[in-house]
C-alpha cells in the first residue's frame, strides 16, 4: 500500500514552502529517520525525515518548485510499513479553521448575588487592628482546616516581618507555619504545587515588591491551571502581604500590584481596607478553591476597626461595599484610598457636597455593578486609586462608566492616582507623589461643576 | 548498605552515614554495583510495549503535525523512552506523583493514560485531556496524579518541590518525581527548591533528563558543570548518573533511588543521560548537530532495539516482537482516529473553567 508523503508544516506558522532539493530518487530504499527532502520556509531549511520502511514511488513535485502548500502530496513511498495504519494511507484533512463567528458566544452570566452575612441585632463589636484582624482570620480556617498552612519568610520564629502571622507558630507548630529562606520565586512555586496537591497554602511576601520574583507562579503556574487543564487542577492558594507605598522606603519598595494581577484571568484579587473586611475575605479567600492574590497595605496595619464577635464571619469575594451613603457623587476606591475617600466626604459635606463612598474590596471579578448603580443614582463619579495612573483600576472603571453607565453621567469620570514617577525618598517628593484627600476633594468639585 | 567510608576525612569511630561526602556517593556505588534490574520476561515486554507506544505515539504525533492537525509547538520524546519507562515502572501508582515540562507525552504514556485523550489534546478536541483547552505542553491527569505538562521551563521543578512538600504533610508515603530538562538546569528556581527540599528533607526525586541540547544549544556551551548529577552537592543532595537509553539501567537506578527517598532520607538528584533523535520542536532545522551524530546513536545506543537484543536472548522470537509492533502501530491508528473525528470544543468552552467558583 502506498503512503502519500505531504508538504509538511514545519513550523506553527508555516502554510506552504519550497521544496528545495530532492535527497532519495525514485525507486531509492527508505528507512526511518533518512533525510527524503529538503524543504525551505521563509525562516530556514528545513530536512524533511523518513517515519516509515519502504520504498520511493513516484515524486510528485519536482526540486526547486516554489509555493507549495502545506499537505500537497509530494511524493508516493512504496512499502510494507505502515499497512496496518490506515489512517496513514488517507488522512483525513485537517479542519477547517472554524468561520469567524458573527459575535463571540454569549458568556455566562454569574447566578450568584451573594450579600455580605446580616449581623445580627445585638451583636457585640470588638476593636482590632487590621493586622491582627488577617491573623485571625488565618487562625480560625487553620483551626478549621488541617490543610491549611502559612508559609514564608520570617512567619514563624520572627513573629512576622509585620507581625502579621505573630502567635501562629505557638498555637500551629513549625509544621504548619513555616520559615522559608530568602527565595520567593522557590517557594511562591512550592505552595502553588502544595494547592495543586490537595493542601490549601497562605504564602506570605514580606512585601508584594518582592512577590516581582515570583509572579510567574502566581500568574502561570496558580492562574492558568485550571483553565489549561480543562477544570482538572485545582490551586488553591492565597498570595498575601503589604502591597502599595509604604514610608519612605523608595521606589523599589512602594509599588501598588493591584492593577497588575486584577488584569489576569484566573486570579482572584482582594485588597480589604478596614479590619472585619480584612478578617471576613481573609476567610473567604482561604476557603475559595481559586487562587487568591490578597494585597494587604503596611500603613493600615496598625489602624483599629469594629469586627463583629461572631463565630464564623464570612465575606463574600466579589462585592463592593458602601461605606458612606451620599446623592451628589460617587468615589470609587480600594485599599488605603477609603481612608482618604471618606476623609475627603467628611469635608466635603461641611462644603454640601453629600459624597457616596465605595470600596471595591474585592479588584477581581469587579463590582461593576456596585458601581454602575451608584452612578445611577449620583450621575458623576471619581476613582481614588493609591497607585500609578496608567492601566489602572481607575482607567478600568472610567472604562465601566463608558460602557455601561454613559446614559447615567453627568461630567466625565475622573480619576485621582499617585503621579506617574517612581516614588521618591524625599519626605516632600514623596508627599507630592501620593494621592491625599484635598485631590479627591479638588476632583471632585470639579465634577460637581463648583469651586 | 552501611560501609566504611574510603575517605580520608571520616574519624573511624564515625558510622558511614554520619560522613556526608560518603551518602552524596553512595546511591551512585550502589548503582555501580549492580546496573540492571533483574527483570522478569514479563516485565520486560511489558517495558518494550510501553517505548514502542511512545515511539509510535511520537511519530504519529510527526506525521500530523505535517499535515496541519496538531498546531502550536510540540516536542517529541523519541529517543528517550527509556527514562520515563524505566523510572516510572518503578513508582507506587495512585500515591506517587509526577510532574514535568513541556515535553511530555511520553511521561503520560507511561503512566498508562489512554492515548486517545492525549492524541485528541494534540489536535485540540472536546476529548482531550484538556478538553483542548491545554494542547501538547499543557496535559495533566490528577486522577493518575500526573500533574503536568508546564510550559515555561523549570517551573515544575519549584511545583514538584509542593507535590512532595504535601506528601510529606499528609504522611502518605508518598513521593514527587519531577523532571526537567538540562537546559532547564540553569534556571535559578531549580536551585532554590534544592534548597528548600534538602532543608525539608522532602520526598522527591529530582530527574535531569539531559538530551545532550537546550534546544539548540549544546550542554558545553550552555553550562559551566555539565556532570548534572553533581549539582545538588552544595545543597548535600545525593546524585546519580545513570545510563538513560537502557531501560533496565534506568530501573535499576530507580529501585535505588526511590529507596533512600521513602526511607525519608530526603531528595535525590539523577542525571540521565538520554538523546533526542528529532528537533527540539517541530520547527526545528537541527542545524546545530550532524546527522552522523544522529544516526550513531540510533545505530548504537537506541533503548527500543537495546531492548529487543535482550529479549531475543531470552527466547523471544522476532515474529513475537513483530505482533507486538503491529498491535501497537493499530493502537496509536486508532488514537489518532479517535483525534482526527472527535469534536472540536463547544464554543461555551471559551469561558468555562476560569475560575473553580462563582463570585
Amino acid at each position: 500500500m502506498a503512503i502519500e508523503l505531504k508538504m509538511p508544516a514545519l513550523s506553527p506558522t508555516m502554510e506552504e514552502g519550497t521544496l528545495a532539493r530532492w535527497l532519495k530518487m525514485e525507486g531509492d530504499e527508505i528507512a526511518p529517520g533518512d533525510i527524503i527532502a529538503e524543504i525551505e520556509t521563509d525562516k530556514a531549511t528545513m530536512e524533511f525525515e523518513a517515519i516509515d520502511d519502504g520504498v520511493l514511488g513516484k515524486i510528485m513535485v519536482p526540486e526547486g518548485t516554489e509555493n507549495v502548500k502545506v499537505g500537497t502530496v509530494i511524493a508516493l513511498l512504496e512499502g510494507e510499513g505502515g499497512a496496518e495504519a490506515p489512517a496513514e494511507a488517507a488522512p483525513a484533512p485537517a479542519p477547517e479553521p472554524a468561520p469567524a463567528p458573527a459575535a463571540a458566544p454569549v458568556r455566562p452570566a454569574a447566578t450568584v448575588a451573594k450579600a455580605d452575612p446580616a449581623i445580627p441585632e445585638g451583636t457585640s463589636f470588638t476593636s482590632t487592628s487590621v493586622r491582627e484582624a488577617v491573623r485571625d482570620g488565618m487562625a480560625e480556617e487553620m483551626r478549621r482546616d488541617p490543610c491549611v498552612f502559612v508559609m514564608g519568610e520570617e512567619v514563624a520564629e520572627y513573629q512576622g516581618a509585620y507581625k502579621v502571622t505573630q502567635g501562629l507558630l505557638d498555637e500551629f507548630g513549625s509544621k504548619r507555619v513555616i520559615d522559608t529562606p530568602i527565595t520567593e520565586y522557590g517557594f511562591a512555586g512550592i505552595g502553588a504545587g502544595a494547592a495543586m496537591g490537595g493542601l490549601r497554602p497562605i504564602v506570605e511576601f514580606m512585601t508584594f515588591n518582592f512577590a516581582m520574583q515570583a509572579i510567574d507562579h502566581i500568574i502561570n503556574s496558580a492562574a492558568k491551571t485550571n483553565y489549561m487543564s480543562g477544570g482538572q487542577m485545582r490551586c488553591p492558594v492565597v498570595f498575601r502581604g503589604p502591597n502599595g507605598a509604604a514610608s519612605r522606603v523608595g521606589a523599589q519598595h512602594s509599588q501598588n500590584y493591584g492593577p497588575w494581577y486584577a488584569s489576569v484571568p484566573g486570579l482572584i484579587v482582594i485588597a480589604p481596607y478596614d479590619a472585619a473586611d480584612a478578617k471576613g475575605l481573609m476567610k473567604a479567600a482561604i476557603r475559595s478553591e481559586d487562587p487568591v492574590v490578597f494585597l494587604e497595605n503596611e500603613l493600615v496595619y496598625g489602624r483599629s476597626f469594629d469586627v463583629p464577635d461572631l463565630d464564623d464571619y464570612v465575606l463574600p469575594i466579589g462585592k463592593a461595599r458602601i461605606m458612606r451613603e451620599g446623592k451628589d457623587v460617587t468615589i470609587v476606591s480600594y485599599s488605603i484610598g477609603v481612608g482618604l475617600a471618606l476623609d475627603a466626604a467628611a469635608q466635603l459635606a461641611e462644603e454640601g457636597i453629600d459624597a457616596e463612598v465605595i470600596d471595591l474590596r474585592t479588584l477581581r471579578p469587579l463590582d461593576k455593578e456596585a458601581i454602575l448603580t451608584s452612578l445611577a443614582k449620583t450621575n458623576r463619579l471619581v476613582i481614588a486609586e493609591e497607585g500609578w495612573p496608567t492601566c489602572s483600576i481607575a482607567s478600568e472603571v472610567m472604562a465601566i462608566c463608558m460602557e455601561d453607565g454613559f446614559d447615567h453621567l453627568d461630567a466625565p469620570v475622573l480619576r485621582v492616582c499617585d503621579e506617574d514617577v517612581p516614588l521618591p525618598y524625599a519626605a516632600n517628593l514623596e508627599k507630592l507623589a501620593i494621592i491625599d484627600a484635598p485631590r479627591i476633594i479638588a476632583a471632585v468639585k470639579k465634577v460637581c461643576y463648583r469651586g | 548498605m552501611a560501609k566504611p567510608a574510603k575517605t580520608r576525612t571520616s574519624s573511624p569511630s564515625k558510622s558511614a552515614s554520619d560522613d556526608l561526602d560518603f551518602i552524596l556517593h553512595s546511591l551512585q556505588d550502589s548503582h555501580d554495583k549492580n546496573l540492571r534490574y533483574a527483570a522478569s520476561v514479563k516485565e520486560m515486554l511489558h517495558f518494550y510495549e510501553q517505548m514502542l507506544l511512545i515511539r509510535r505515539f511520537e511519530e504519529k504525533a510527526g506525521q500530523l503535525y505535517g499535515l496541519g492537525l496538531i498546531g502550536g509547538f510540540c516536542h517529541l520524546y523519541i529517543g528517550q523512552e527509556a527514562v520515563a519507562v524505566g523510572l516510572q515502572s518503578a513508582l507506587t501508582e495512585g500515591l506517587d506523583s509526577v510532574i514535568t515540562g513541556y515535553r511530555d507525552h511520553g511521561h503520560m504514556l507511561a503512566y498508562g493514560i489512554d492515548p486517545n485523550v492525549i492524541m485528541a489534546e494534540l489536535t485540540g478536541r472536546q476529548a482531550g485531556i484538556s478538553k483542548g483547552k491545554g494542547g501538547s505542553m499543557h496535559m495533566f491527569s490528577t486522577e493518575h496524579k500526573f500533574y503536568g505538562g508546564h510550559g515555561i521551563v523549570g517551573a515544575q521543578v519549584a511545583l514538584g518541590g509542593g507535590l512532595a512538600l504535601a506528601h510529606k504533610y499528609n504522611e502518605d508515603g508518598g513521593l514527587c518525581l519531577a523532571y526537567f530538562g538540562d537546559g532547564a538546569a540553569n534556571q535559578g528556581q531549580v536551585y532554590e527548591t534544592f534548597n528548600m527540599a534538602s532543608l525539608w528533607n522532602l520526598p522527591i526525586v529530582f530527574v535531569v533528563e539531559n538530551n545532550q541540547y537546550a534546544m539548540g544549544t549544546a550542554v558545553r556551551r550552555s553550562s559551566a558543570e555539565t556532570e548534572f548529577h553533581r549539582r545538588g552537592t552544595a545543597f548535600r543532595i545525593p546524585g546519580m548518573k545513570v545510563n538513560g537509553m537502557d531501560v533496565l539501567e534506568v530501573r535499576g537506578a530507580a529501585e535505588i533511588a526511590f529507596k533512600h527517598v521513602r526511607e525519608g532520607k530526603g531528595p535525590v538528584l539523577m542525571e540521565l543521560n538520554t538523546y533526542r533523535y528529532r528537533g527540539h520542536s517541530m520547527s526545528d532545522p537541527a542545524k546545530y548537530r550532524s546527522r552522523e551524530e544522529v544516526q550513531d546513536v540510533r545505530e548504537h545506543k537506541d533503548p527500543i532495539e537495546g531492548l529487543k537484543k535482550v529479549l531475543l536472548e531470552k527466547g523471544k522470537t522476532e515474529d513475537d516482537l513483530k505482533a507486538i509492533d503491529k498491535a501497537i502501530r493499530a493502537r496509536v491508528a486508532e488514537s489518532a482516529d479517535f483525534a482526527e473525528t472527535s469534536q472540536e470544543p463547544d464554543a461555551v468552552e471559551l469561558y468555562t473553567d476560569v475560575l473553580v467558583e462563582e463570585y
